[in-house]
């Protein structure tokens, strides 16, 4: 706490005017004392001696005079082991020990420790006395589940430090002095595997930035094959009430191909978070065979919870997400949903009187939204690994509309785009990605031109199919309802992923490749056919034995008789394959 | 013992302010004037300014007139001999019964902490084969009804009131037409579900301020009756009204609207009143149906727009029945699979064809000729619509799953269902000669 004192002037909603006697820093971290309890807040405006608070937590009850006091800290998270598994708040306190101390309901005014002290980490040191390091440096490990939890240098202490000491190999609290480092000044630092950074800061300790390049891996075809996420890029998910956001988010938390996955829930329903932190326990983790909550960290500030705190969740679990990525680990941050974030910020500028923008929304909206995402990104450290922090986040426009300003503004700074459809989502097409408008500037597992020929049957489908509702089937020439059908193919076995059955729900790169060629064929394939009616029962036909294809697990000869009676199935009527298709098919069997 | 205070600086639409000392925020304090005393509730603090909303309304308050601070937010009476009783949204009798002052309790709580809430999974019966069976009620769920004026919603709430299986029915009014209110008050009453059902009624004509008040009480007695072990029902209606009330606060206290009026934090306050739905482990529970009118039919417009993000699904309430296409229960997988081995095949099946008996419906208005199997439909969908989806259907789910079979095997050969060989050799009813 610092010497400045305050008191309470003014009280609207969940921002509270305060006078000061001293020095304040702009966002620093405050607290309103009131009946008996601390109610933490954040700075948000100076002005004179009077600054404004947003208060994390229910203002009911605050008095004027009610004494503020100064922490002289930035809003800030504790990092170090222990982090895993964890289910936090927007200001990283553990609920359920949060619920052993309250019960069943969030008191205000009640903080605990993010990381339990009591644990006691087997420390191996790295470093060696003498040794000259910098911030993140590595000054030993302590295993966390199945990853090597790197203890750094402090991101805090900056310039040359020489290592006094380091302590032996044994077992420590967090809180346990592991070493001591000198500075450039003479001053020693004592440290311990736990140190705070504050959240609004992007962690900087790395030698430079990548171009993200590397595909991450999802398991879902639609986003793999059409519309990838390399591993330090950045990707959003808009889509109306009900066309399925959670539940993709759900499923790319799941089987994503990375180290860590991080949930930001953000002022959505508690019922969705509770259904995560009750099942992840019990599943398994392909990668590790271990259970997937040992990889997740849940930063849950719903709804109902406090707004300013939401403001903050999103930057608590972007801020947990470089930590680990500081370790040359691949990160996912899962934001849910970012629109919830934007309107906690609105709420607090209308409070503020700040000239509105577009629906009320503050003129900053894009510029904060913009540096957000940019904190994702892979990056060389400087012991040469790498590690990367990818971030996705849904968008819930307004009435389904995506020209509104959230939607617009994470447009403009994301690296793919997959918008969810009200049409498909009614139509029961799962996951409903729009096909023809999203897109991606990363490139997937699958080469780019051999995807757009693919996409190319999808797009002339849909026109023949838009030019068959008014012409009627009889108006429309048996070649277009070819390419129809085949475009209506494309959809149904391949886009469209039943993640509801054991072996389709999450498909390998390699099977990707091998079900996409075979795809390819039929699509490149002029086929011998009499009229519409037989073309749609041997497409009909054509679809049916691809769907048992999806339901065959790989490498099995279950998979290998359904795919030769497909071959089997498409020769019987080929006039020939298409040589660009022919070409494509080879690259991808190379 | 507390100040008076008898000097009102400012009155603004329906917020007074006033110079007073040692005030905390979501006070309340008594405003007496020429037409009776009326509960006001601070909702700003500016040094030694305080603002009130008054409950009565800013119309006919003097500037002379008195107000005296009581110390505590608003709180309401919570106890068993709330039971069957009926009150206004400042939590006063409109009943002929005694006021209530013993065991106060505050209203709009915290939240729930996530980690204490349960997977839900345990359904509602209401006896309404639209809800039973093709989207399930579950305990703790929060659901709208999303209809237009002139529907039946609110004899579809009284019905559901009357007829499902649970303790206790909190039914909170916003904006009701005084009509609606007496013929709520006939049908419980005269369905005997008077005495395990508490009402929170504001109307039409009362203050705009009492109607915010209305679901925060409603929940909060919910809320203490479900810690208490009881399965609580919440009907709300009409949130619209609810949504209005408060554009109509902010817009006087000149606050910046985000949407079409509304003020930015519309989703939040709505969120932090339907986010009360639980179920507690251990304990009891809240589910909550609440009405949500939209003007001009548009699902588009701020509230069912804000509140389809809020709530887990959707009924839409259209022609008099429960559509089945819009409508949605998103927690019904987490009940249906568990009632009976068909209600899943069924819930599906019987849907599938009645989308098609619209498409031929569609085809028959256009003039195109029908097939055998048109006239198959066409005789489905009839069916359909008078023995399942009219509200006046009423009879439980097994019931209704039979009445399902009996309906398909009066219109179709059994492989024309497209339902499994297995459930069809169990459940097709056996043609008698």
């Amino acid at each position: 706490m610092t010497a400045t004192k305050g008191r309470v002037t003014g009280v609207n909603g969940n921002m509270v005017t305060a006078q000061v006697d001293g020095p304040v820093y702009m966002n620093e971290v405050a607290y309103i004392e009131n009946q008996g309890r601390s109610l933490k807040s954040e700075i948000i405006r100076v002005r004179g001696d009077s600054v404004q608070l947003q208060v994390f937590e229910l203002t009911k009850g605050i008095k004027v005079d009610d004494p503020v006091s100064f922490s002289g800290e930035l809003l800030a998270v504790e990092l170090g082991p222990g982090l895993l598994g964890q289910i936090y708040d927007g200001l990283q306190n553990p609920l359920p020990e949060v619920a052993e101390k309250t019960g069943y309901f969030l008191e205000p005014g009640v903080y605990l420790e993010a990381l339990p002290r009591k644990t006691r980490w087997a420390f191996t040191p790295v470093a060696k006395a003498g040794d000259t390091v910098r911030r993140a440096d590595t000054l030993g490990t302590v295993p966390e589940g199945s990853f090597t939890h790197r203890i750094m240098v402090p991101f805090n202490l900056y310039g040359d430090l020489t290592v006094k000491s380091v302590a032996k190999a044994g077992e420590y609290e967090v809180t346990d002095q592991v070493a001591e480092l000198v500075d450039a000044e003479g001053v020693v630092h004592k440290v311990t595997m736990l140190f705070q950074w504050p959240v609004k800061r992007a962690v900087d300790c790395y030698a430079e930035r990548l171009k993200p390049t590397e595909p991450m891996v999802t398991h879902v075809r639609l986003i793999d094959t059409f519309f990838p996420v390399a591993k330090g890029g950045t990707y959003c998910i808009p889509g109306p009430f009900g066309a399925g956001k959670t539940v993709l988010q759900q499923i790319t938390s799941r089987h994503a191909d990375v180290d860590i996955v991080i949930i930001a829930a953000c002022g959505e329903r508690a019922g969705e978070v509770v259904e995560t932190l009750k099942e992840f326990p019990e599943l398994l983790d392909p990668r590790t065979g271990r259970s997937l909550m040992e990889r997740t960290i849940i930063v849950c500030n719903t709804s109902s919870m406090p707004v300013a705190a939401r403001e903050a969740s999103v930057y608590t679990a972007v801020t947990m997400a470089e930590y680990y990525r500081q370790m040359g680990l691949d990160v996912l941050l899962l934001a849910d949903s970012t629109s919830r974030w934007a309107q906690a910020m609105r709420e607090m500028s209308g409070r503020l009187e700040e000239i509105p923008g577009e629906e009320a929304f503050p003129a900053y909206l894009e510029s904060v939204i913009a540096s957000f995402y940019e904190r994702a990104g892979i990056v060389r450290l400087a012991d040469g690994s790498t590690g990367s922090v990818t971030v996705g986040g849904t968008v819930s426009p307004a009435g389904g509309n995506f020209e509104e300003p959230v939607t617009q503004a994470t447009l403009k700074v994301v690296g793919a785009f997959h918008g969810l459809s009200r049409e498909r989502s009614d139509a029961r097409k799962y996951p409903a990605i729009h096909p023809l408008d999203s897109w991606s500037k990363y490139s997937g597992i699958i080469a780019h031109e051999i995807v757009a020929y693919a996409h190319g049957f999808l797009f002339r489908g849909s026109e023949v199919g838009q030019m068959m509702k008014v012409v009627g089937e009889e108006g429309t020439s048996l070649d277009d309802f070819a390419v129809y059908l085949k475009g209506e193919l494309l959809d149904a076995v391949y886009l469209q992923q039943n993640s509801f059955d054991p072996v389709d729900a999450a498909v390998s790169p390699e099977r990707q490749k091998r079900v996409f060629g075979l795809v390819l064929t039929v699509l490149g394939t002029a086929f011998r056919l009499k009229d519409k009616d037989e073309a749609r029962s041997y497409f009909n036909r054509v679809r049916q034995l691809f769907i048992d294809l999806n339901g065959a697990e790989w490498n099995t000869p279950r998979f290998a008789e359904v795919e030769s009676a497909l071959k089997a199935a498409v020769a019987e009527r080929s006039e020939g394959l298409d040589p660009v298709a022919a070409r494509h098919i080879e690259t991808l069997e190379r | 013992m507390k100040k008076v205070y008898s000097r009102i600086e400012s009155i603004t639409g329906n917020v007074i302010a006033v110079k007073a000392e040692d005030v905390a925020y979501g006070e309340l304090a008594e405003v007496r004037t020429r037409f009776g005393a009326s509960l006001a509730e601070v909702i700003r603090l500016s040094d030694d300014l305080v603002s009130l909303q008054v409950f009565a309304g800013g119309r006919g308050i003097s500037t002379g007139d008195e107000v005296r601070f009581l110390g505590h937010p608003m709180k309401v009476s919570f106890s068993d001999s709330l039971m069957g009783r009926i009150f206004d949204g400042a939590g006063e009798p409109r009943d002929k019964g005694p006021t209530l002052d013993e065991n106060l309790i505050t209203i709009g709580g915290p939240s729930v902490n996530p980690a204490k809430r349960i997977i839900p999974k345990e359904m509602i019966r209401t006896g309404i084969p639209m809800i039973d069976l093709f989207n399930t009620l579950v305990k703790s769920q929060k659901l709208p009804i999303f209809s237009v004026s002139g529907e039946p919603y609110n004899e579809l709430l009284a019905r559901i009131a009357m007829q499902a299986e649970v303790d206790i029915i909190v039914l909170g009014g916003m904006g009701l037409k005084y009509d609606d209110y007496l013929s709520f008050k006939d049908a419980l009453e005269s369905g005997g579900a008077m005495s395990k059902t508490i009402m929170f009624v504001h109307t039409a004509s009362d203050p705009v301020v009492e109607c915010l008040m209305v679901p925060d009480i409603s929940l909060a007695v919910a809320e203490r009756f479900a810690l208490k072990g009881k399965s609580v029902l919440v009907l709300l209606t009409d949130m619209t009204n609810f949504s209005d009330a408060m554009k109509e606060i902010a817009i006087t206290q000149e606050q910046v609207p985000s949407n079409r009026g509304y003020p930015g934090d519309l989703y939040s306050q709505l969120a932090s009143r339907y986010e009360k739905a639980v179920d507690f482990e251990g304990s009891g529970s809240i589910t909550i149906l609440a009405v949500t009118t939209m003007p001009g039919d548009d699902v588009t417009h701020p509230v069912p727009d804000n509140t389809g993000y809020i709530t887990e699904g959707q009924f839409y309430l259209k022609n008099g029945r429960i559509e089945p296409f819009g409508s949605l229960s998103r927690l019904k997988q987490m009940v249906n699979g568990k009632t009976r081995s068909d209600h899943r095949a069924i819930m599906d099946g019987m849907i599938k064809l009645y989308a098609a008996y619209k498409d031929t419906l569609e085809k028959k208005s256009m003039g195109f000729q029908m097939s055998a199997w048109d006239g198959k439909l066409l005789r489905y969908g009839e069916k359909f619509e008078k023995g399942m989806m009219d509200l006046s259907v009423n009879i439980p789910l097994e019931q209704a799953l039979d009445r399902g079979w009996e309906i398909l095997a009066d219109c179709f050969e059994p492989q024309e269902t497209g339902l499994q060989t297995k459930l069809i050799d169990q459940y097709w009813p056996k043609k008698t000669a």
